[in-house]
């Protein structure tokens, strides 16, 4: 069945801590706003929780930030009662497309009963977040090795604990919050196993103002791990998993500060959970099907590029979160009420206000130094953000872990041989053409997970080449992948797989001369309520649109 | 704290399995003691959750007849029929 509404002022893709203060924010101000989201629940990864748990307050630390959290899930259930806010959970969007003045948003509602569904919007803001960043080893795809986000999902999400002899793999200040949600469950996590050297941060002094607010944080983690007696290894990896139909044990090993193997120093752990992660990857697929400019982040990911306030280089997408670059929830946060004030400065033309009437000289001021002290908050965040990122970066010796059979592609079951065959006997100089001769990020998931490694794959090759070594692997400064091998495994037309009725729908059921308004009219604010309004609009049973059940001045103020 | 939780039944390739309310399928299949539940195409290889957040594909089911459902992010429901898709002898995606 088809789903359409109304058009809205904002189309919030995300309910993480992004996507929730930038719609309360915008809605506060008497914008109509849309919120697309995969998961049952708002909260995004951060705040993942279980059904029942409305009214948990605590200070466990594998709930940090949960009181900010109770906040924001207040606010915006008020927006939503007040039909300020619709919230469409469990729908994924596969593409935002401009549309004359509005922007089509595509998504499936629900993965259960797959319905199509079709929004119109005036601006559309991606805060769709990041995955686990992972790095293929011997045995990762056997089953009970699982990304440190998988893993901290069903326990959050439904309390179930997937292991009950874990270690904690990767890289990165999140091996911590993994570890302390799987002792909180009752595991009996045996190990973590940290990569980088993380005391180097010592180095790092820029970095300590805002990291003073984290450190607490940390420090919690840190204790509990001792509690419990944790052995915390740095500089050491997994870099094999076994076992026959499921895990039962890891090779752990010492790497050195290029995470190249330390002969001799392997040693063999029991375990029927390995969790892995190495950093994050931001979801940047629909902003780049919009067209949106991208860049490197610190941490090496293709990020979306985007303004102090979120604008990217089209005009009405905006990026906010870690779409933008991963730095925190905090940063998300922050970036998130930034953003939603730009779409209410952007959409009204500068005159961005509380419902109701227009901004008094005094009230323009004191938002104006409101915003320069965010900015200046996120400025000092992104420092943080970029040193942390620093540290716990991925370095080229991972390669040496790999077997010629490992899998690099999980879904299309594409080993490292074939990949290396792409890459020195057949010339392969890119990912685009790797992708076409060995099919990595060809499958379901079209690259998300494979993508990371198989530029970085890239990057070494190349960088071997222009050594003129000529050498099978090369290990260069370069561990970086390339901003082009990055796009080219992250570009993916259609965001999601998507049924082909959809696809057929979509061809016949929207005519063009359903859309807003054409060309010549894009500086017009046309009445939101009539302009979009497609053909099979009115699914039956759908929630109010937002601004039909309040007669107040929110769909009317769009056209000022 | 939370009430405990309703219990009911579903189905995985015809074993009744019980089922706390809330869980996801991925959730209850991994509670019920499976770690895979997936074979793979081309090596016959088993397959579980992966990221648990809907990015990989890894735990596909097909789901009262749905095929290629991610376990991670559909909710159970009382009387569901799950099957575990792929595997040697079996055509792709078999249900």
């Amino acid at each position: 069945m088809a789903t359409a509404e109304h058009p809205v002022d904002l189309a919030v893709i995300g309910a993480g801590p992004a996507g929730l203060a930038a719609s309360i924010t915008a809605s506060e101000a008497g914008l109509s706003v849309l919120v697309l989201d995969m998961a049952e629940r708002i909260g995004g990864q951060y705040w993942r929780h279980q059904q029942d748990e409305t009214t948990e307050r605590g200070d466990r630390s594998h709930r940090h930030g949960w009181s900010t959290f109770v906040g924001l899930r207040t606010s915006f259930d008020a927006h939503v009662r007040a039909g300020r806010i619709a919230h469409r959970a469990s729908h994924t969007v596969w593409s935002v497309e401009r549309a004359g003045a509005l922007f089509r948003v595509h998504a499936i509602g629900g993965e259960r009963d797959r319905l199509r569904y079709l929004a119109h919007a005036r601006a559309v803001l991606v805060a769709t977040g990041a995955h686990d960043r992972q790095l293929p080893f011997p045995g990762w795809t056997l089953p009970g090795v699982m990304a440190g986000g998988g893993a901290q999902s069903l326990l959050k999400g439904s309390g179930v604990a997937p292991g009950r002899r874990a270690v904690v793999a990767g890289t990165g200040p999140f091996l911590l919050p993994v570890a302390d949600t799987l002792l909180m469950a009752g595991v009996n996590v045996v190990e973590v196993v940290e990569a980088n050297a993380p005391l180097r941060m010592l180095g790092a002094p820029a970095a300590i103002p805002a990291g003073l607010v984290k450190l607490p944080e940390a420090a919690g983690y840190a204790r509990r791990l001792r509690e419990h007696r944790v052995r915390v290894s740095t500089a050491q990896a997994v870099v094999a998993a076994s076992g026959q139909e499921r895990l039962s044990a890891v090779t752990v090993a010492r790497v050195d500060e290029r995470w190249r193997v330390v002969a001799g120093t392997e040693r063999e752990v029991r375990c029927d959970l390995l969790t892995v992660g190495f950093g994050f990857t931001p979801q940047v697929e629909l902003a780049l099907a919009a067209g949106c400019e991208t860049g490197i982040g610190s941490d090496g990911s293709l990020v979306v590029s985007t303004d102090s306030a979120g604008r990217t280089s089209v005009p009405g997408v905006y990026a906010a979160g870690e779409t933008t670059g991963v730095g925190g929830a905090d940063l998300a946060l922050l970036e998130g009420r930034l953003c939603g004030a730009a779409v209410i400065q952007d959409l009204r033309g500068g005159a961005a206000t509380g419902r109701g009437g227009r901004a008094g000289v005094g009230e323009r001021i004191e938002r104006r130094a409101r915003r320069r002290a965010l900015e200046a908050r996120r400025r000092s965040l992104l420092s943080f953000a970029a040193a942390v990122n620093g540290v716990f970066s991925i370095k080229p010796g991972w390669e040496e872990w790999l077997d010629p059979e490992t899998l690099i592609c999980r879904c299309e079951e594409v080993p490292y041989a074939r990949i290396r065959t792409a890459l020195d006997e057949l010339g392969a100089g890119d990912a685009r053409t790797v992708k076409l001769l060995a099919r990595p990020g060809m499958g379901l998931c079209q690259g998300r997970i494979c993508g990371a490694a198989v530029a970085r794959l890239v990057a070494s090759r190349r960088t071997a080449g222009e050594a003129g070594s000529g050498a099978s692997v090369g290990f260069s400064l370069a561990s970086g992948a390339a901003q082009e091998d990055l796009i080219a495994l992250s570009r993916r037309p259609l965001g999601s797989p998507v049924p082909l009725s959809h696809l057929a729908a979509f061809d016949t059921r929207i005519p063009p001369a359903a859309d807003p308004p054409g060309p010549g009219k894009a500086g017009d604010r046309p009445d939101p309520v009539k302009c979009g309004d497609p053909p099979d609009a009115g699914g039956a049973g759908d929630p109010p649109d937002p601004g039909e059940a309040d007669a107040g001045p929110t769909l009317g103020e769009c056209g000022v | 704290m939370a009430e405990p939780r309703a219990r009911f039944a579903v189905t995985v390739d015809g074993d009744e399995v019980t089922v706390s309310a809330g869980q996801t399928i991925a959730a209850a299949l991994i509670a019920s003691g499976r770690a895979a539940w997936r074979t793979t195409r081309l090596d016959h290889r088993p397959r579980g959750v992966f990221c648990g957040i809907g990015v990989c594909f890894d735990c596909l089911v097909t789901l009262n007849g749905q095929r290629s459902v991610r376990a991670c992010l559909v909710t159970a429901r009382p009387g569901d029929e799950i099957r575990s898709e792929g595997g040697p002898g079996r055509t792709d995606g078999d249900g």
